[in-house]
């Protein structure tokens, strides 16, 4: 993309892949209302607050402690972990959420490589995935999409995935973001369809780059770009420091 | 009524092999670290720990003190995976109970409620069940009729927990953002055992802050013991922060050569240990 236009003084020109990834995981809260975002990762983080002074003013965001905060930082709220637990389970979240592996039906790990007995290597725990998954809406985002995330069959189910779900009444896995594109489970059997593909990437690449097969609708969409006020805000307020690019490279 | 202070040696002194270990804080933050210290020094072993864990279960992971641990992780938070803990795991040191965060919850306010069991909507269709066939479950008899995990109490021997403020009664306070699990660690206990930064008159205590921040309840306590930086190096607001860069030199050191160097002795010989790591830097 060439550089160059200028709108209220913000270059326009260049929109990174990480600022497509930005909007791709901000559209996850897009009118979510009133309730929690909690976003892990840099990226997500980037996306919430941008949503939050954009098409979802309303959500709640943290300070990544106990405290409720305003866009601006402002402290409206306390919610200690006990705190927190209890709002998962009361629903009035949106959770996304990273993933070591995720298979074609979204179940998630971030416990273990290898057989959980004795594993190859041992990664965080469950931590709250379990509970997220059957009780709030759970999205998920990956940084470097690739065939030993993206896997067959995960090494333990944290995050439970559409085809676990049976009875889960609150169950919702509305999309994964990746560097390379936007996914959702909008297929017969609850499998992984590719939603949409971030400009400069192709679809045979995140085929290469998966490794099961996914749904591929005739016509794939390409991520949306930022609008100029988006990309004011994603540059000049929320990410000053650019921390988006260390996550996501040009 | 009791004054119930004692070292930190005292209260590990009343701790015995084969124990159920409660341990307070989250991840690397409040963690009651000179009493793990106290621990590692003794010959108490074959534990049972049950921990949001940090360097706590690394420690004691480490140092081969673990029979089993009960969790949902083990994190040093600003470092997202525990070298010394990952270790002891791939090596197959311990056996593991891994469980949600909040079926973890549920599980020490059944035991602090003396119930069997509580209902939690978490671990259905994950591998939780699949690691913990032990696990039941039970359905709603309303006509809702939905199944959930039945988490069992987590009954604990004894429960360490540091905080901010406490009085030779056994009244803890916690000035920070987060109470964590502290009280229901405590609760879930037979015996507890309270560290805390600054041992005060209990007049003082409505002084540091509002009633709410009066924690843990002296008829959890057993032990009170005054730990100045008793949380070192995990956070605890607002006496201390987390001491990143002791964080960093624990989690790059080869556990024998750390252990050598900082725990060879008592806490006062570990707080020389780390100024004089400090000045080195």
């Amino acid at each position: 993309m060439t550089g160059g236009e200028r709108v209220n003084g913000t270059d326009l020109g260049g929109v990174t892949r990480a600022e497509y990834c930005v909007v791709a995981c901000a559209e996850a809260w897009r009118g979510a209302g009133e309730i929690l975002a909690s976003p892990m990762g840099v990226i997500p983080s980037i996306g919430a607050r941008l949503a939050r002074r954009t098409f979802a003013p309303d959500l709640l965001l943290t300070d990544g402690e106990a405290t409720l905060v305003g866009a601006d930082g402002t402290v409206e709220g306390w919610l200690p972990y006990r705190q927190h637990l209890e709002l998962v389970a009361g629903g009035r979240r949106h959770v996304m959420m990273g993933a070591s592996q995720i298979d074609r039906f979204g179940n998630q790990n971030i416990s273990c490589v290898g057989d959980w007995r004795r594993p190859r290597r041992q990664l965080l725990g469950v931590r709250g995935a379990p509970l997220n998954t059957l009780n709030n809406p759970t999205s998920y985002w990956i940084p470097r999409h690739s065939r030993r995330v993206f896997v067959e069959r995960v090494d333990l189910v944290c995050g439970v995935g559409t085809d676990r779900a049976a009875g889960a009444r609150y169950h919702c896995l509305p999309r994964v973001v990746s560097d390379l594109g936007v996914f959702d489970f909008a297929t017969p059997d609850g499998s992984m369809r590719l939603a949409s593909v971030h400009p400069g990437v192709t679809v045979e690449e995140i085929e290469e780059a998966t490794g099961f097969p996914l749904t591929v609708p005739p016509r794939v969409p390409s991520t949306r770009a930022p609008t100029a006020a988006e990309l004011r805000l994603i540059r000049e307020v929320v990410d000053p420091a650019d921390t988006r690019s260390r996550e996501v490279g040009a | 009524m009791g004054d119930k202070t004692m070292t930190a040696e005292e209260a590990v002194s009343r701790l015995e092999s084969g124990m159920t270990l409660g341990i307070g804080g989250w991840g690397s933050r409040r963690k009651p670290m000179a009493l793990v210290r106290a621990l590692l020094r003794s010959d108490v072993r074959d534990l049972t720990v049950v921990s949001y864990g940090g360097p706590d279960v690394g420690m004691l992971a480490a140092a081969g003190r673990l029979r089993r641990l009960v969790t949902a992780f083990v994190t040093l938070d600003s470092i997202p995976l525990e070298p010394h803990y990952r270790a002891a795991r791939e090596r197959g040191a311990f056996e593991l109970t891994e469980v949600d965060e909040a079926m973890f919850m549920w599980g020490l306010r059944a035991a602090a409620n003396r119930l069997p069991f509580l209902p939690v909507r978490a671990g259905l269709g994950s591998d939780v069940m699949r690691v913990n066939p032990e696990l039941r479950t039970v359905t709603s008899p309303y006509p809702d009729g939905e199944t959930f995990v039945a988490m069992p109490a987590l009954r604990l021997d004894a429960a360490l927990v540091h905080v901010n403020r406490a009085d030779r009664l056994g009244n803890g306070q916690y000035l920070g953002p987060d109470p964590y699990f502290d009280d229901l660690f405590c609760a879930a206990a037979e015996t507890a055992y309270l560290s805390c930064e600054r041992l005060v008159d209990t007049a003082e205590l409505a002084k540091a802050g509002p009633p709410q921040s009066l924690l843990v309840k002296r008829h959890r306590v057993t032990g009170v013991v005054e730990a100045p930086n008793g949380a070192h190096f995990t956070s605890c607001a607002p006496d201390h922060g987390r001491d990143e860069a002791f964080q960093t030199l624990y989690a790059t050191t080869p556990w024998p050569e750390f252990s050598a160097r900082f725990l060879a002795g008592d806490e006062a010989a570990y707080r020389a240990a780390v100024d004089a790591w400090a000045e080195e830097r």
